[in-house]
């Protein structure tokens, strides 16, 4: 997936919204910023299908060698797949950032929307203004 | 978050942050935590070769003719028989025994690093003193204020700078800067050479594990000895290393940290650091306090090493339980790059200390074993 149509969250969690039949299903991942700012990851969980989640719930955890980050829920759904492979493969997790490195799936919730996530312009814009 | 500009900076950050450095706030300063990988920088070190700022470190120095017997009134280890070149690891206490730093004692170093080092005949006068540069403050405070008159305390921290070269080419890249051959130097030794010729102050130790050199110099020496430190240790697939890494590696080597396994409040004995302290004949500040503290009545808790399956670190703060009993706290835990599972070192009730005992650690809800395993975690090859 191209960087520029996703949609992110301000905690570094990428979106891409995709209709299944009635669905409105969102992928999640780690954008290629916060994954270049971990390093050395080593372990990370996922989340169960089946978790009911609101913005900003914790989703799992990733651990560098360093510290343990959170993932957060950019929107409000119900977890219906995880990427299972993804916790063997933390090596090279940073090669493919919106593809093969996508952590989970959300079937939003009726009448939830994307509001409030930003744009590929505006989250550089905000990770540039962390950076100082 | 400080303001960044408020910070210390080592006479090399503008080099950290031109090589990708990621600069945080260390004790009041602004140091490397990395530059890239943690886990490439700390298999340069076991590897090969890591070159580290220690900087931030504080160095101290005393003079004079009672310099000596003043040190030895400071330092849980004897120091007034040290020999010209030597260096001994020791504590500093409070008279209620809580320890306030743990130093590095230096015979005969001048960290002024005037030219040509110290006189033979000055030498027996003159100490170095490396602590923790959290604590410099806290130790200058309390070295000044017991200061008698013919004893002279200079801190030339901010004058000069510090350099870590550790690994098993640190010895070779080292030496080929060094006018003195320091190839035949002790474990804990020092002493007086130019590196690239600029008075200097070098000795084999460190903080990693491994074997290596560390080097002090004036503070306008060393862009140019830490440049041809990293690029002779990148020629063998080194380079420089940031406190990350540092960190992992002390670890491994089972070495204590001040603020985890070191504390005002943390026992010497109970850090396993009874070596440290020589009560023979002697007499020091502390010194009836940590007699007292050691009653062997009084429940205690001791350092031990920890080693979890898996890849989920235990880290700082978390509680060791035996049979889902709290019998201790993780006071370090990271990944370990070289073992490829987790470390740890954490204080728990005699009762739970003895090897193989299987234990467990909460970490952030889950429950994961952890056996007690003897310390350092990590012996680096001889030979």
């Amino acid at each position: 997936m191209e960087p520029e149509a996703l949609q992110y969250a301000k905690s570094h969690e990428w979106v891409a919204l995709a209709q299944d039949g009635d669905d409105r299903i969102v992928t999640v991942g780690l954008s290629a910023f916060a994954l270049e700012t971990l390093t050395d990851l080593v372990f990370m969980d996922l989340p169960d299908v089946g978790l009911e989640v609101s913005p900003e719930d914790h989703l799992c955890d990733v651990e560098s060698v360093k510290a343990v980050s959170e993932v957060y829920s950019p929107v409000a759904g119900v977890v219906v797949e995880v990427n299972e492979a993804l916790p063997d493969q933390l090596e090279t997790i940073g090669d493919d950032p919106y593809g093969a490195s996508w952590i989970c799936k959300i079937r939003l919730n009726d009448g939830a929307d994307l509001d409030g996530l930003l744009d590929h312009a505006a989250y550089l814009k905000a990770c540039a203004d962390d950076a100082h | 978050m400080p303001d960044a500009t408020l910070l210390k900076q080592t006479p090399l950050h503008a080099w950290h942050a031109a090589h990708g450095g990621r600069l945080v706030d260390f004790a009041g300063w602004s140091m490397p935590v990395q530059y890239g990988s943690i886990v490439n920088e700390h298999h340069a070190a076991r590897r090969s070769c890591g070159v580290f700022d220690i900087s931030h470190m504080g160095r101290l120095r005393v003079s004079g003719p009672g310099a000596a017997a003043y040190l030895d009134g400071l330092v849980t280890r004897r120091v007034d028989n040290m020999k010209p070149g030597q260096i001994r690891y020791g504590l500093v206490c409070r008279e209620d025994g809580g320890v306030l730093d743990d130093v590095l004692v230096y015979q005969g170093a001048d960290f002024g690093v005037g030219e040509g080092g110290v006189s033979h005949s000055d030498s027996h006068s003159t100490f170095g003193v490396v602590c923790n540069a959290g604590n410099r403050d806290k130790m200058v405070a309390w070295m000044t204020k017991r200061l008698p008159s013919g004893v002279m305390f200079e801190d030339f921290t901010l004058s000069t700078a510090m350099m870590a070269v550790q690994g098993p080419e640190a010895m070779t890249i080292a030496a080929a800067l060094c006018d003195i051959d320091v190839m035949p130097l002790g474990y804990y030794r020092g002493q007086a050479a130019h590196v690239m010729g600029a008075p200097a102050y070098v000795s084999r130790t460190g903080y990693t594990g491994e074997d290596g050199l560390e080097i002090v110099c004036r503070a306008d020496a060393t862009q140019a000895i830490w440049a041809a430190l990293v690029e002779a240790a990148e020629a063998v697939g080194g380079g420089a290393v940031g406190l990350a890494a540092r960190d992992t590696l002390r670890l491994e080597a089972g070495m204590p940290l001040y603020g985890h396994e070191l504390s005002e409040t943390i026992r010497p004995d109970d850090a396993g650091l009874g070596f440290s302290i020589n009560l023979k004949d002697r007499d020091f500040v502390g010194r009836d306090a940590l007699v007292a503290l050691n009653d062997p009545a009084k429940p205690r808790q001791v350092r031990v090493g920890l080693e979890l399956e898996g890849r989920r670190a235990a880290r700082e703060g978390s509680r060791v339980l035996l049979d889902g009993d709290v019998v201790g706290t993780v006071t370090s835990g990271s990944f370990s790059p070289t073992f490829q599972h987790p470390l740890a070192m954490a204080f728990v009730d005699v009762a739970a200390s003895s090897l193989e005992t299987m234990l467990q650690v909460d970490v952030r809800g889950t429950s994961l074993p952890a056996r007690v395993v003897s310390l350092p975690f990590y012996t680096r090859p001889k030979g």
